[in-house]
C-alpha cells in the first residue's frame, strides 16, 4: 500500500524541470502524477513514476538530489466530500498531513498523501473501507 | 625634516624598539635567536631586512595578549578586530600609545584641512573597532568639536548633519555614499549642509567612488589608511593635494616586499606593504605584513610634506575581504559550515555593492543524505546556516540552498568567492 514517490530538489532556475523530464523520458519512465512545492529560491518536485528505483538512479547519476518518500494513495469519487472524509479520518487521529495532491481519472480522483505516520494512516483508511491503491495499480494509470 | 635626519631618528627608535621586544617579548626573542640575531645586530633601518616578519597568524597564536611588551598594568586600552575562526586580533595601548595615536590622527585631520573651528561628525563605529575612537581622539587633539555619532541610524545622522552644521565627515566611503542618498531622499541639498571635507577609510575604494562622493556631497574626499595591528587609523593619510597618502613614518616604518620571495623591493615597485612600529610600547610589531598591495614614493609632495607617500591600496596579497568595513576571510565561513553536520562545505560567497552598500550572499549545496522532501526542513536549515554565520561573522548575509555539484570544483583551489564590486 506504500507508494515510493520520487522527490527531487530543484533550484528555481529555468530549464531544470525540463532536464529532469528529459532524463526520465530517455529511459521511457512514465509519470502518473507530478506536483511542485516551491519557495522563492528553491523547490521540491514530487512525482509518482513507473519505476521509482530506476528513476532515482538515473537522476542521481545526473547529479540531482533525489529521494524516495513513502506516500499513500486513495481512489475515490471525484467529489470534494470524499477528499474531506479522508482528511478528517487522519486529523481525528492527530496524524498530520505534510502535503497532499490529487488528480482526476474519469469520474474518479486519485489522492496522494504524505502523513507523519504512514502505517497508522493505512490502517485507519482501510477500516473506513477506503480504496487504497497499490503501487502497481497507480503506475498503470 | 630632511630624509637624512629622519633616518637618524628612525634608526634610533628602531634600536630602542628591538631592544624592548628582545627583552620583554619571549616570542620575538626566540624568533630573533633562531635567526642568530641579537639587539646589537640592528643598528639602523638598513639592518631591518635581517629581522623576521610578523603576521596576523603570529598575533592569533599569541592570543590575546602574548605579544604585549609591557605588563598589563601599563595597558590603558584594548581594541580588537574580527579574525578567522572566531578569534580576533587583539591590540593593546599604553598611555603613551594613546597619545601617539591621537598625534597621528591629529596629523590626518590637519592634512585634510581640519582645525579647531570644525565640527567633526564621526560615523565610524565606536567600540572594539579602532575607527570611531581613533578619529575621536584625533579630533579632540586638534581642538575641533567632535560629534561621536558612531554607525547606523542613518535618519538620525541626516538630522544631526543638518542641525549641527558639521563641517567634517568621517566614515567609510561606502557609508558616505549611502548617507548622500539618504540626504537626497530627505530632500536635503548639499547647500543646506556645511560639510567641507570627508576623511574616508577602513575599506578599499576607487577614484570613481571618490568622484561620486565629491559630487554628491560637494566636499573634498580624503583617503585615510590604517590597521588596528599597527595602531588603527592614522598610519597614513592624504593631504589636500590628493596624490598619495603620507605615512607617519617617524612612528611606522614602511617597506614594500615581494609577497612571494619576501625580498624588499626598490622605490616605486608595487608589492606588499610591511610596517615596523618604532615608537609603540604596548604592542610593538616588527615587519608586520599588512597584505595590502601598494607602492611608495619618497619625493617631496606639492603640499610641502617630505614624509613618504603610499599609493591608494591596489588589492590584497591574501583572500581577505572587507565588507562594510568588517574583515572577512572565506575560511571563517568554511569553519562555520564545517561545524554543521547537515551540509557539506561546498559554497560560494558572492559579494556585491547594491545602492552603495556591500551585500554578502552565500550559496551552499544541499547534502543528498540530508534531503528529505520537506520544504520546512530545507527552510529551517537555510535559516540555521544564516543565523550561525551572522553571529560568527558579525555581518548580515543572505543564504541560498543550491543543488549539489552545481558549484565549481577545481583540482587545486576551488573558487569560493566572487567579488562583483569594482575597485
Amino acid at each position: 500500500m506504500i507508494i515510493h514517490q520520487l522527490s527531487v530538489f530543484l533550484e528555481n532556475k529555468s530549464g531544470r524541470l525540463t532536464e529532469v523530464l528529459e532524463a526520465l523520458g530517455s529511459e521511457n519512465i512514465r509519470i502518473t502524477a507530478l506536483s511542485i512545492a516551491d519557495t522563492s529560491e528553491f523547490g521540491i518536485l514530487r512525482m509518482i513514476v513507473s519505476d521509482p528505483v530506476k528513476a532515482k538512479e538515473l537522476l542521481k547519476n545526473r547529479s540531482f538530489t533525489v529521494n524516495l518518500t513513502d506516500v499513500i494513495s486513495i481512489m475515490a469519487p471525484n467529489e470534494a466530500k470524499y477528499y474531506a472524509k479522508v482528511l478528517k479520518i487522519l486529523s481525528d487521529l492527530d496524524n498530520s498531513i505534510e502535503y497532499t495532491y490529487a488528480f482526476s481519472v474519469g469520474e474518479k480522483s486519485v489522492i496522494i498523501l504524505r502523513c507523519s505516520n504512514t502505517d497508522e494512516a493505512i490502517r485507519a483508511l482501510k477500516e473506513h473501507e477506503l480504496d487504497l491503491m497499490k503501487a502497481s495499480d497507480l503506475y498503470k494509470l | 625634516m630632511d630624509r637624512q635626519e629622519l633616518k637618524k631618528v628612525q634608526s634610533e627608535r628602531l634600536r630602542e624598539t628591538v631592544e624592548r621586544i628582545y627583552f620583554n617579548v619571549p616570542y620575538y626573542r626566540d624568533k630573533m635567536q633562531e635567526a642568530g640575531l641579537g639587539p646589537e645586530n640592528i643598528q639602523s633601518t638598513d639592518d631591518l631586512h635581517k629581522l623576521p616578519f610578523t603576521t596576523k597568524q603570529d598575533l592569533r597564536d599569541n592570543y590575546p595578549f602574548g605579544l604585549f611588551a609591557v605588563p598589563m598594568s601599563e595597558i590603558v586600552r584594548v581594541h580588537a578586530s574580527s579574525g578567522t575562526t572566531g578569534k580576533s586580533t587583539v591590540v593593546g595601548y599604553t598611555r603613551n600609545d594613546i597619545s601617539t595615536w591621537s598625534e597621528v590622527m591629529a596629523r590626518t585631520l590637519t592634512s585634510a584641512g581640519a582645525n579647531r573651528h570644525d565640527f567633526i561628525h564621526v560615523a565610524y563605529g565606536y567600540g572594539l573597532f579602532t575607527g570611531g575612537l581613533g578619529l575621536h581622539y584625533g579630533g579632540e587633539k586638534i581642538g575641533a568639536s567632535v560629534i561621536p555619532v558612531s554607525g547606523g541610524n542613518t535618519l538620525r545622522q541626516v538630522q544631526l548633519l543638518v542641525d549641527f552644521g558639521s563641517t567634517v565627515l568621517a566614515c567609510t566611503p561606502s557609508y558616505a555614499l549611502f548617507l548622500a542618498e539618504a540626504l537626497e531622499e530627505a530632500h536635503v541639498k548639499p547647500e543646506d549642509l556645511k560639510l567641507r571635507v570627508g576623511v574616508f577609510g577602513a575599506e578599499p575604494w576607487t577614484e570613481n567612488m571618490r568622484k561620486e562622493i565629491e559630487e554628491k556631497l560637494r566636499i573634498k574626499a580624503i583617503d585615510i589608511y590604517g590597521l588596528s595591528e599597527v595602531i588603527g587609523p592614522g598610519v597614513a593619510s592624504e593631504c589636500l593635494i590628493q596624490e598619495g597618502l603620507h605615512i607617519s613614518e617617524d612612528h611606522f616604518f614602511p617597506e614594500i616586499i615581494d609577497p612571494v620571495t619576501l625580498e624588499v623591493l626598490p622605490e616605486g615597485k608595487t608589492g606588499e606593504l610591511v610596517f615596523t612600529t618604532i615608537t609603540k610600547e604596548g604592542l610593538p610589531l616588527i615587519r608586520y605584513r599588512t597584505r595590502d598591495l601598494t607602492r611608495l614614493r619618497y619625493d617631496k609632495c606639492r603640499c610641502g610634506r617630505t614624509m613618504v607617500r603610499m599609493e591608494k591600496c591596489l588589492g590584497r596579497s591574501d583572500d581577505m575581504l572587507i565588507i562594510r568595513g568588517v574583515n572577512l576571510f572565506p575560511s571563517q565561513v568554511e569553519s562555520v559550515l564545517l561545524e554543521m553536520s547537515e551540509i557539506k562545505p561546498h559554497y560560494l560567497l558572492i559579494v556585491d555593492r547594491v545602492n552603495n552598500l556591500d551585500t554578502l550572499e552565500l550559496k551552499v549545496e544541499v547534502d543528498e543524505e540530508f534531503f528529505q522532501d520537506k520544504i520546512s526542513q530545507l527552510e529551517s536549515l537555510r535559516q540555521k546556516i544564516q543565523i550561525n554565520l551572522e553571529s560568527a561573522l558579525g555581518l548580515g548575509i543572505k543564504v541560498n540552498l543550491v543543488e549539489p555539484k552545481t558549484l565549481e570544483r577545481s583540482e587545486s583551489k576551488a573558487k569560493r568567492v566572487i567579488d562583483k564590486r569594482k575597485f
